[in-house]
């Protein structure tokens, strides 16, 4: 009887703004420091999506978790600082500077830019780390666009549809980014891995 | 040039293939063309191995550093929460 009563009355998940530092405020921040180097400015950006969130409290439907709600806040949040970092925002184009990895004529790979073996799955944990780090500075350097897609694909497992949807990009475009980040990011690891 | 040599030659479409058949099923006839591809080329086997690594780093390294490094300190944590009652309904 109990249970029939409950499953028609409506799902409600209320969220409480007075536990949200406790409950969130060290993943946000380390949401944060993950993606921008930035301890201060990361500090403001926990705060900023908190008001934010508070300004929005009636966009809160209790469909995804709280945490996942304040995280997509903070996420448009670093998006936008990219956004101000890089000016090529807007271009799916490669960057200027960027090489040609592939003949244009046949589509070969260009012999400076053919992939080479590297050591990029060390065991070691001190390896491990100046990998990591390798590969936050090579991140930095793609075009802003082409980050954020590419970390939400690989970091968040977002879906491409959700991802398309926020970038306003369409799915061939989609392919187009992560296959060209990812081709970027490695020549990227070849070299400063030398 | 006759289909299959031009699959064989281009690497930027075995790589885009590749890069797709990680998050999405491929169609057949590009599944085949991988296939054939792959195959024959050495170097983006390679870059295939290389790719999926550079996938399981981004997944680990990044959640590792997220587990246990960064935190708040508890008054900068008090302060935020201040921030946020002064602006909660009374």
């Amino acid at each position: 009887m109990k249970n029939k009563l409950f499953a028609f009355s409506p799902v409600v998940t209320a969220t409480d703004p007075a536990h949200w530092v406790d409950k969130y405020a060290d993943h946000l921040y380390a949401f944060a420091l993950n993606r921008l180097d930035d301890e201060e400015l990361c500090r403001d950006l926990v705060q900023e999506t908190f008001l934010a969130a508070l300004e929005r409290l009636n966009e809160f439907r209790g469909q995804s978790s709280e945490r996942t709600w304040l995280t997509a806040i903070l996420r448009f949040k670093v998006i936008d600082i990219y956004r101000k970092r890089n000016s090529s925002w807007l271009t799916c184009h490669p960057m200027q500077s960027e090489p040609e990895y592939f003949d244009p004529a046949n589509g070969h790979w260009k012999d400076d830019w053919a992939p080479r073996s590297m050591e990029i799955d060390p065991v070691d944990p001190t390896l491990r780390k100046e990998l990591a780090a390798i590969l936050q500075k090579c991140l930095d350097r793609l075009p802003a666009l082409w980050y954020s897609i590419f970390s939400m694909k690989h970091m968040d497992d977002m879906a491409t549809e959700v991802i398309c949807e926020e970038m306003k990009v369409s799915s061939a475009n989609f392919w187009v980014i992560i296959h060209r980040a990812k081709v970027n990011l490695r020549a990227c690891l070849q070299k400063e891995g030398q | 040039m006759g289909r299959i040599k031009k699959i064989m030659y281009d690497c930027h479409r075995a790589t885009y293939l590749i890069e797709k058949g990680q998050h999405v099923p491929l169609s057949p006839r590009e599944r085949i063309a991988l296939l054939i591809h792959l195959n024959a080329c050495s170097v983006c086997r390679l870059f295939r191995r290389q790719s999926r690594l550079i996938n399981r780093a981004m997944h680990g390294l990044f959640k590792a550093s997220a587990a246990h490094t960064h935190s708040l300190d508890e008054s900068i944590k008090r302060e935020m929460q201040e921030k946020i009652n002064d602006r909660l309904p009374k």
